[in-house]
C-alpha cells in the first residue's frame, strides 16, 4: 500500500511517535497532519447505522496529527465521487472511508483507480482480486450478535412470534434476518419471525406502521435492520412489546423493554486501521470480522432476560470469542419456500464470501425477498 | 384469536388505524394550505414549515417538559415562515411558487441545522385518548388510540367548510383569491389578506409537523417528514379546495400509508413495493379521472398562479 510519498512518509514518522508515546504512556501523536475523509448516507446523528461510524471517527479525532473530515447525506449515486474529489483536490484526503452498501460499485472503485496512490476502506464492500489493490472492504458479521439476540427473544417471547422491520432485502439485511431467526430457533424451535420491508433506510411513518402491524399479528419481540431504529424501539415499547437493538445501544429509549442488541464497534476498529498505517503495515483488502475480533459487540441484557437465555446466550457468545470459531449457516438449511439452500454437512463458516451473497430466508421466517 | 393474533383483520383495522394516526399531518397541512390558496397564492414551502413545526414542537417539549408548548412553539414557527413567504411574495413581480420552493428548501434545511441535538434526546409526548376502551382486543384499542390533534382537525374541517361559505372573513378570503380588484374595489388591502391567510396556513401547517414528532412516529429525526408536507400541498388541488374533500383525502392518504406494511404482516408480501406507492398511484389515478382539457380546475381559485 501506498499513501504517496509526502503523506506516506509522514504517517511513518507518526508511527515512529506513536511507538514512542505508546512506550511512555503518552497518546500517540501524528507528526505531520494526515486527513481522513468520512463519507455518510444518512445523517450523522442517527442513532443508528451512521452514528455508529461518525463514532469511529470521532474516536480517530483524538488522536493528535490526524484530522477528520466527514460530509454526511450523500447519495450511493455519482454524488459520492464528487464528494471523494473534493475530499482529495480541497482537504488534501489520503485516506478515505465511504461507510455506505452503495458507494462501493462502481463509484469508490472508479475514484480508486483514478487516484492509485491514496487508499480507500469501504464498509460492506466485496472486495475481489479484480479491484483496484489501493481498495479495500472491511465489514463486520454483525449477525453474529443478532443470532445472539435472537436466542434471547426465543426465549422472552411468549407467542413465539418475532417481528423484524427491514429496508431493503439485500444479502447484509437478509443475513441478519436469518440468523436471528435462526438463534431464535435455538431456544423456541418453533419460534417464526415475521418480516416487513419498509423499502428504505429512513422511513419513520412506515417503520412506525410496520412496528404496529406486527404487533397487531401477535409479535411480541421486534428487532430491525434500518437506519434509525429509533422509530422502532420506542413505538413497540410503547406497546407493550420487547425490543431487540440494532447499529447502537438503544436502550436509554425503553429501558424496560430493551433486552439486547447488536452494535457496531467501529471505534476499536478505525484506530486499528490508523495503527496499522502508521506502523507501514497495509489493512488488509479484505477485512473482516465478528464479535472475536471486536468489530462488533452485544447491548449489556435488559432486566426483562431471563437467567436461562442468558445463560444460553452468553454460552454461544462463548464460542464465537474462541480459537474454533462457530457456524451459524450450516447444513442441512432450507429455505422458507422448502428449497435446501446450504446442504447437509456443509458449515459455512462466518467468512465464507457465499454468504455474503445470500438472496434467501430460512424456515422460519414469514416473508419474501422480492 | 388464542394467540392473541386478529389474522387478516389485521388489514383493515391498520388501514383504519392508518388513516387516523398517519392522517393527521395531512390533514393539518392540506386545510392550512386549503385557506392560502382560496386567498390567491400557492405556498410550496409547507414542506418546510412542517419539518420546522416537528423539529421546535419537539425541541420545545424537551426543553420545557410540555408537549403542549410544543405544539403552540411549533404553530408559532409555521406562522412566522409564513409570514416570510407572504411578505416576500408582496413585493413586486414576486413569484410565490419559486418563493415557496426557496422556503421549503430553507426549512428544512434549518430544521435539520437545529435538530441535530434533538435526535438523541426523548421528549415529553402529546397523550392519547382511548376511545377503544368498549373493546377487550388489545389490537382495537391501540388502533383507537386517538391524539386530540386529529379531532381538532377533523372538527376544523367542516368549520372551515361553513367559514369559507357564511362568513365575514371567509368571504374576504375567497374575494382576494377569485379577483383581487374586487377585494381592492371593496376597500381591502388584497396583500393583507393573503398575508394574514398564509400566516394561518403556516400556523396550522406547523402544528402538523409538532404531531409528527410528538405524537406519531413520536420522534425528531431527519427522515421524518418523507415528503408528507408537498403532498399534502397536492392533496388541496386534488381536494380541489374544499376543506371537507382535504378531510376524506387526508384520512385516504393516512390508510394507504398503513396498507403496505399491514399486507406484508398478514403473509401478501410479493409487490410490497407497489403497496408502499398507493398513496402516490391513489394521487395519480383521481387525477387522470377528474381531469379534463375544456376547463380549468372547479373550484381553483381564479387569482392562484398555478391555474393561470
Amino acid at each position: 500500500m501506498d499513501f504517496g510519498r509526502i503523506s506516506r512518509r509522514h504517517l511513518l514518522q507518526g508511527g515512529a511517535a506513536l511507538t514512542l508515546g505508546a512506550a511512555a504512556g503518552a497518546r500517540p501523536a501524528f507528526a505531520a497532519e494526515t486527513t481522513i475523509g468520512f463519507i455518510y448516507v444518512g445523517s450523522r446523528d442517527d442513532y443508528g447505522y451512521n452514528q455508529a461510524h461518525a463514532q469511529g471517527a470521532a474516536a480517530l479525532k483524538k488522536i493528535p496529527g490526524l484530522k477528520v473530515i466527514e460530509e454526511e447525506k450523500v447519495p450511493e449515486t455519482d454524488a459520492v465521487e464528487k464528494t471523494i474529489e473534493s475530499m482529495i483536490n480541497l482537504d488534501g484526503a489520503t485516506l478515505l472511508f465511504p461507510t455506505s452498501f452503495g458507494y462501493y460499485n462502481p463509484h469508490m472503485v472508479k475514484m480508486a483507480n483514478k487516484y492509485p496512490k491514496l487508499h480507500f476502506e469501504h464498509c460492506g464492500g466485496l472486495w475481489t482480486d479484480k479491484d483496484p489493490k489501493n481498495a479495500g472492504s472491511y465489514f463486520g458479521y454483525i449477525d453474529e450478535a443478532q443470532y445472539i439476540s435472537g436466542i434471547v427473544a426465543g426465549y422472552t417471547s411468549k407467542s413465539g412470534k418475532l417481528g423484524f422491520v427491514a429496508a431493503k432485502p439485500i444479502p447484509q439485511v437478509l443475513r441478519n434476518i436469518n440468523a436471528f431467526t435462526l438463534g431464535a430457533k435455538l431456544a423456541n424451535p418453533k419460534a417464526t419471525t415475521q418480516v416487513i420491508f419498509t423499502g428504505d433506510w429512513s422511513m419513520p411513518v412506515k417503520e412506525a406502521e410496520a412496528t404496529n402491524s406486527l404487533i397487531d399479528q401477535g409479535v411480541d419481540v421486534l428487532t430491525c435492520h434500518v437506519d434509525g431504529p429509533k422509530t422502532m424501539v420506542e413505538n413497540a415499547a410503547r406497546r407493550g412489546a420487547f425490543v431487540c437493538g440494532y447499529h447502537t445501544n438503544q436502550s436509554p429509549l425503553a429501558p424496560k423493554a430493551y433486552l439486547t442488541g447488536a452494535e457496531w464497534n467501529w471505534e476499536a476498529l478505525y484506530p486499528k486501521f490508523v495503527k496499522m498505517v502508521a506502523a507501514g503495515e497495509s489493512i488488509p483488502n479484505f477485512y473482516r470480522g465478528g464479535l472475536k475480533e471486536e468489530i462488533i459487540k452485544t447491548s449489556p441484557y435488559g432486566e426483562a432476560v431471563s437467567a436461562e437465555a442468558r445463560k444460553h446466550a452468553d454460552d454461544v457468545k462463548a464460542k464465537f470469542l474462541g480459537g474454533d470459531g462457530y457456524a451459524i449457516f450450516k447444513g442441512p438449511l432450507l429455505d422458507n419456500k422448502g428449497k435446501t439452500v446450504i446442504a447437509a454437512g456443509t458449515d459455512r463458516g462466518q467468512k465464507d464470501p457465499e454468504l455474503e451473497k445470500m438472496d434467501y430466508l430460512v424456515e422460519g421466517v414469514l416473508g419474501a425477498t422480492s | 384469536m388464542a394467540d392473541g393474533s386478529i389474522g387478516l383483520w389485521t388489514v383493515p383495522l391498520a388501514v383504519l388505524g392508518g388513516a387516523i394516526r398517519v392522517s393527521t399531518p395531512f390533514l393539518f397541512v392540506s386545510l392550512g394550505e386549503c385557506i392560502t390558496e382560496r386567498s390567491g397564492r400557492i405556498n410550496l414551502g409547507l414542506e418546510g414549515t412542517l419539518v420546522m413545526g416537528a423539529m421546535s414542537a419537539y425541541g420545545i417539549s424537551y426543553l420545557s417538559g410540555s408537549p403542549w408548548l410544543g405544539v403552540l412553539a411549533a404553530g408559532i414557527t409555521g406562522a412566522l415562515l409564513g409570514a416570510l413567504h407572504a411578505g416576500i411574495c408582496s413585493l413586486p413581480r414576486v413569484n410565490d411558487v419559486a418563493v415557496g420552493i426557496a422556503l421549503m428548501l430553507f426549512g428544512t434545511g434549518l430544521a435539520f441545522y437545529l435538530g441535530k441535538p434533538l435526535i438523541e434526546p426523548t421528549a415529553p409526548r402529546l397523550p392519547a385518548i382511548d376511545f377503544g376502551w368498549w373493546s377487550d382486543i388489545p389490537q382495537v384499542r391501540a388502533a383507537l388510540r386517538v391524539n386530540v390533534l386529529f379531532l381538532i382537525g377533523v372538527a376544523l374541517a367542516p368549520v372551515l367548510y361553513w367559514a369559507f361559505r357564511t362568513t365575514r372573513w371567509g368571504l374576504l378570503i375567497r374575494t382576494a383569491g377569485e379577483s383581487s380588484d374586487a377585494a381592492r374595489a371593496m376597500g381591502h388591502s388584497v396583500l393583507l389578506i393573503r398575508l394574514r391567510a398564509t400566516m394561518v396556513g403556516g400556523f396550522l401547517a406547523g402544528i402538523g409537523g409538532s404531531f409528527l414528532s410528538l405524537f406519531y412516529p413520536g420522534s425528531w429525526n431527519e427522515g421524518l417528514s418523507s415528503g408528507q408536507g408537498i403532498t399534502a400541498v397536492a392533496l388541496v388541488i386534488f381536494a380541489r379546495w374544499d376543506p371537507l374533500l382535504c378531510l376524506w383525502a387526508s384520512l385516504a392518504f393516512g390508510g394507504a400509508a398503513a396498507l403496505g406494511p399491514a399486507l406484508q404482516s398478514v403473509g401478501v408480501t410479493s409487490g410490497y413495493h407497489l403497496f408502499n406507492a398507493a398513496p402516490y398511484i391513489l394521487t395519480l389515478a383521481i387525477m387522470i379521472i377528474t381531469c379534463s382539457p375544456k376547463r380549468t380546475l372547479t373550484g381553483a381559485p381564479a387569482e392562484l398562479s398555478i391555474t393561470r
